[in-house]
């Protein structure tokens, strides 16, 4: 009992200290040869898990293998923590890894709080941060910056992509469940305007509290607007609730869409196909969607658990390895010295990559490519494991993204 | 002005009874903590994750061991009320001695430590679970809306298993035994009563209806490690707002929140998982130990 | 649990402090500790990550704020979260918006807490043990409810980019060891400014009022009114706590707000030890650090965590600073 008590205090007094302590030599170690490091900083604990966690850690280790970055003499580590989607344990981290363990460039990041916190702290040191999980249009808006490249998805993608090329289908007037929190409002407000640009309607929206359990009250008032799309803006376990209950109630039996706004294939993995069948969802890569995208699945497959990559990881293998390009393109310590000349390198390069194919990266950090409009297959359709989608719809790389005129990112004169 | 009253009617109507059906899961959760707390004075904060490795273990039924919904009903409960057994003769009864401050922290440590668990395996995005055959199928029309038969056994089920557990503590004589050993536990021990033992059980029942609750939410809602922690806090203010271990008062002031909950989300839904907590500082105020707690 | 923590302190033997350090209240073992406490606060920096040590510090102020309420009081606060987060809303926005210093700014956030402290406590207090608990609780959530609706509070990305300012308006805070020495000031302030109210004889009362509080009225003291004293006090440093700490990092964001925040600095204060004047720095040190360190273990921290608070319950009830304490047959 005794013993017990000494050990555990022991513990508990080391491990303020040690980890701490052992930092501190990396720094002098890192300045010497030419070696990047690579923080993921992401959720790894929580409702993002599946879609950034520990895949996207694989996905950036796959990345730098696919550089060959070793062989021009560079080597490069990669060092990964949970944020706990807290703000200040993501800043915490950010700032120490930056100060005391010499990382370079901090990548993935979910959850729009922790997203924005990190641009700051990243711009202030003149690191990279290359963001692939987080959905906020402020990050290549009034909060962009030169250090930051913001690669997969943004809700204005979103929104146009689900929300204008549903219409043309002749799903024309929407009611929105939406989550009571910026990031649903902003999906809503931006679909919205794309559904009425297009000549659609919009009878209603109801907004609930984040993190739901019951969705029924809202559905029935979805089905009580009489509308032809009920589209769902909100994110993880809200829309996986609101679509397993939209199943349940027959909303689909009679002929009413599903738009879900932001949804990966984990959350389709997730829902089943039961459940999940005849949704339509927008995001810019699958893992089926060509040769490109299946040679890059297969190679990364064997490392990620039984996991299948989502956009979310696509974006961070294809955004390390565009700026792992741009290192050896510019040089190691060059690189390592001035994050913002490295992403204004990266922006001169056109990317090239198996997740987006050919695309660029604009002035204000917003990495191009085109856009998928997808529909969940039925279970009868689907013929192997994760195969999930067909497609409805591609918008191209110049009409998906918010043109940089309405974005109002104070890097770019107008 | 009829019309309106009418429309009025038809728009609330569906909301109370999709209201009642939450309200059966608040109803039953609040079930357990109640039977936990007015037994072993223990403030349940596992209880969320209880609920949760309920729904676990129906899924782990389904795809280990091609067992169905209606066996599940029965066992998930049986095996998570074994684990709850376990834990109680280890951990917990080293505590109904002390403030409720450290069951408190005793069980949310717990929580914790289940969770990660169960996230480190499942990953934390969710699983697929169908409703049972006999229950899928079309909605029923109940002439004001279209309700899912799922819906309607909730119900069911809730009511039946709350009128079961309020039967067995008030009307027999285990109960009578189990009230009495809580107002004084050495008393009835002399009388040759194993008091520990039924303090164990009564755990156990506390953790086997969480878990009860879990199967049963386990086709409607998506079944994921944190499902338990988001609804928690909800039930421990139904608790308090019944009247801290009273299970009468657990039940009714269950399926009544459900209600009002369910109105507002119609009103005003952003505010639908704040007003439970502006009834609770209400209730307090007017009534120190909730609408059906002894003061 | 107040019974069980005092048992062992009326025996711990009432030493004389140390010249000087006694004037402030401390027996000679708090004294050789506070020194202790002193020393670090002076070499942590050059030792460990200032960023990191200055988080540490924030919550070490809240944990001893609140600790002011369970420890003294006898009252269980579960809804400190709205004064910490509501401390941080309104200094971001003091200093981002207004354009106050940092100085005015943190008092701005300390002044919201009282406000907010006084009127919760006015209705809290009326009810005791868990029924107190649950109101503070519930006003809480309302509060949350108010942040997540407010525009000024920027919904879930909260309020970013708070610059640091310029201390009296001359000393920039930019670099971190700047920042840190005003930081530790102002928990070093905060810290001796409720170890005073507990050795002034308006803290005898609140002891008392723990202790037997039918007794306390008897002798014709007014408990409402000390009570509603301890909570806005309380609610003072937490929302002083939440605002340094906003000026930290730059942000203010929901998280501070969440009823999790509230559980958190229980699990602070009871894992450091309650009632005991250094016991809250300890625990809000320890899990600060496990947050820290152990975020490379991915899902595994909320396991660990687990487990050490289970460890805790089961076999440091009096948590670190009570177990020392036993051990070294004194009363920290």
């Amino acid at each position: 009992m005794v013993q017990d008590r000494r050990s555990l205090l022991k513990s508990g007094a080391g491990l303020a200290l040690v980890p701490a302590l052992a930092g501190l030599p990396s720094r002098g170690r890192a300045q010497g040869a030419t070696t990047l490091k690579i923080g993921v900083l992401n959720d790894q604990s929580g409702v993002y898990r599946e879609v950034s966690g520990p895949t996207s850690t694989a996905c950036v280790r796959q990345a730098i293998q696919d550089s060959g970055i070793a062989a021009k003499g560079i080597t490069v580590e990669v060092v990964q923590a949970d944020h706990q989607n807290k703000a200040d344990v993501g800043a915490t981290i950010a700032r120490q890894w930056i100060d005391r363990d010499g990382v370079d460039v901090i990548v993935d990041v979910p959850n729009s709080a922790v997203a924005l916190a990190i641009n700051g702290i990243v711009r202030e040191k003149n690191k990279v941060y290359l963001n692939s999980t987080g959905g906020t249009t402020e990050l290549t808006g009034r909060q962009c910056s030169p250090n930051t490249v913001h690669w997969t998805y943004d809700t204005y993608m979103l929104a146009k992509s689900t929300g204008g090329a549903m219409v043309k289908t002749g799903a024309d007037s929407w009611f929105f469940i939406t989550a009571d929190y910026a990031f649903g409002h902003d999906l809503e407000r931006n679909t919205s305007a794309f559904v009425q640009a297009a000549g659609g309607k919009v009878l209603g929206a109801v907004r609930h509290p984040l993190q739901s359990t019951d969705f029924s009250s809202y559905l029935l008032q979805a089905q009580q607007s009489r509308a032809k799309v009920v589209g769902l803006a909100n994110a993880g376990t809200d829309t996986i609730n609101c679509v397993k209950q939209a199943a349940e109630f027959g909303v689909t039996r009679r002929g009413t869409k599903i738009a879900v706004m932001l949804m990966f294939i984990n959350d389709v993995h997730s829902l089943g196909l039961n459940a999940a069948q005849g949704l339509v969802c927008t995001e810019s890569f699958y893992w089926d969607l060509n040769d490109r995208t299946r040679a890059f699945t297969d190679r990364v497959k064997g490392s990620l658990g039984g996991n299948y990559p989502a956009m979310s990881h696509a974006g961070c293998y294809a955004s390390v390895l565009h700026y792992l390009k741009a290192v050896a393109d510019m040089g190691g310590a060059a690189a390592k010295s001035d994050g913002a000349a490295t992403v204004a390198r990266m922006k001169a390069m056109p990317t090239d990559d198996d997740c987006f194919g050919q695309g660029k990266i604009r002035e204000d950090g917003r990495k191009l490519h085109p856009v998928y409009l997808f529909e969940v297959k039925k279970p009868e359709e689907s013929k192997g494991p994760w195969d999930y989608y067909k497609m409805l719809q591609t918008t191209s790389a110049d009409e998906a993204w918010r043109p940089v005129s309405e974005g109002g990112c104070p890097l770019v004169r107008a | 002005m009829i019309e309106e009253l009418l429309f009025q009617l038809e728009l609330g109507l569906p909301q109370v009874v999709l209201g009642l059906v939450n309200g059966a899961f608040y109803a039953l959760l609040s079930l357990g903590l109640a039977v936990i707390f007015g037994m072993l004075n223990v403030i349940n904060f596992a209880h969320g994750a209880q609920f949760m490795v309920g729904a676990f273990v129906a899924w782990m039924l389904l795809n280990w061991g091609g067992i169905g919904y209606w066996p599940a009903l029965l066992l998930a409960p049986l095996i998570v009320g074994a684990f709850g057994v376990v834990l109680e003769r280890t951990m917990i009864s080293r505590l109904y001695k002390l403030d409720h401050l450290y069951g408190l922290l005793l069980t949310f440590g717990l929580a914790l430590i289940i969770e990660g668990l169960f996230r480190n395996s499942f990953g934390s995005s969710g699983l697929p679970y169908a409703p049972p055959e006999l229950l899928a199928g079309p909605p029923v029309d109940l002439g004001f809306m279209f309700l899912p038969k799922y819906r309607l056994w909730v119900v069911v089920a809730a009511v039946v298993m709350s009128l079961l557990t309020w039967i067995v503590i008030e009307k027999t004589r285990l109960g009578a035994y189990l009230r009495a050993a809580t107002e004084n536990a050495a008393l009835v021990q002399a009388f040759g009563v194993n008091v520990p033992r039924m303090m164990t059980l009564t755990y156990a029942a506390g953790v086997a209806l969480a878990a009860f609750a879990g199967v049963l939410a386990a086709p409607i809602y998506s079944v994921n490690p944190q499902m338990g922690s988001s609804l928690i806090i909800t039930v421990f203010a139904v608790v308090v707002i019944g009247g801290m271990g009273s299970i009468l008062g657990s039940v009714l002031t269950g399926f009544g929140l459900g209600l009002v909950e369910g109105l507002t989300k119609v009103f005003y839904p952003e505010a639908s998982s704040t007003v439970i907590f502006v009834i609770m500082a209400i209730v307090l105020l007017a009534r120190p130990a909730g609408l059906f707690g002894r003061a | 649990m107040a019974g069980q923590a005092t048992a062992f302190t009326a025996t711990a033997q009432q030493s004389p402090g140390l010249p000087g350090l006694a004037a402030l209240g401390f027996n000679r073992a708090q004294s050789i500790a506070f020194l202790l406490l002193l020393g670090l606060l002076l070499v942590g920096p050059f030792v460990l990550y200032p960023v990191f040590l200055m988080k540490l510090l924030c919550f070490a102020l809240f944990a001893c704020a609140f600790n002011l309420l369970i420890g003294y009081v006898g009252l269980l606060s579960f809804g400190h979260a709205m004064f910490f987060g509501m401390g941080g809303y309104v200094t971001a926005h003091a200093a981002k918006v207004w354009g106050l210093t940092p100085e005015l700014a943190i008092l701005a956030g300390g002044a919201v807490g009282a406000v907010l402290g006084v009127v919760a406590g006015w209705i809290a207090i009326r009810r005791q043990g868990i029924y107190f608990a649950m109101i503070t609780l519930a006003l809480a959530q309302m509060i949350f409810f108010v942040c997540l609706q407010a525009p000024f509070t920027g919904g879930e990305d909260g309020i970013q980019s708070v610059p640091r300012g310029a201390l009296l308006g001359v000393f920039s805070l930019a670099q971190d060891m700047s920042l840190y020495w005003v930081v530790a000031a102002v928990f070093l302030a905060g810290f001796l400014l409720i170890n005073r109210i507990i050795h002034s004889p308006f803290g005898q009362v609140l002891t008392a009022i723990r202790e037997n509080e039918p007794r306390a009225i008897s002798l014709g003291y007014r408990v409402d009114d000390y009570k509603l004293m301890a909570f806005t006090l309380s609610a003072t440093l937490a929302g002083i706590a939440g605002g340094t700490k906003a000026l930290v990092f730059g942000i203010a964001t929901l998280t501070d707000v969440y009823w999790a925040m509230s559980g958190e600095v229980v699990l602070m204060t009871l894992v450091g030890g309650l009632g005991t004047v250094f016991g809250p720095v300890l625990g809000a040190a320890v899990i600060v650090s496990m947050q820290n360190y152990l975020a490379e273990f991915g899902a595994w921290v909320t396991v660990i965590q687990g487990c050490i608070f289970v460890a805790c319950v089961l076999a440091f009830r009096a948590g670190i600073a009570g177990q020392l304490g036993r051990w070294l047959r004194v009363r920290l």
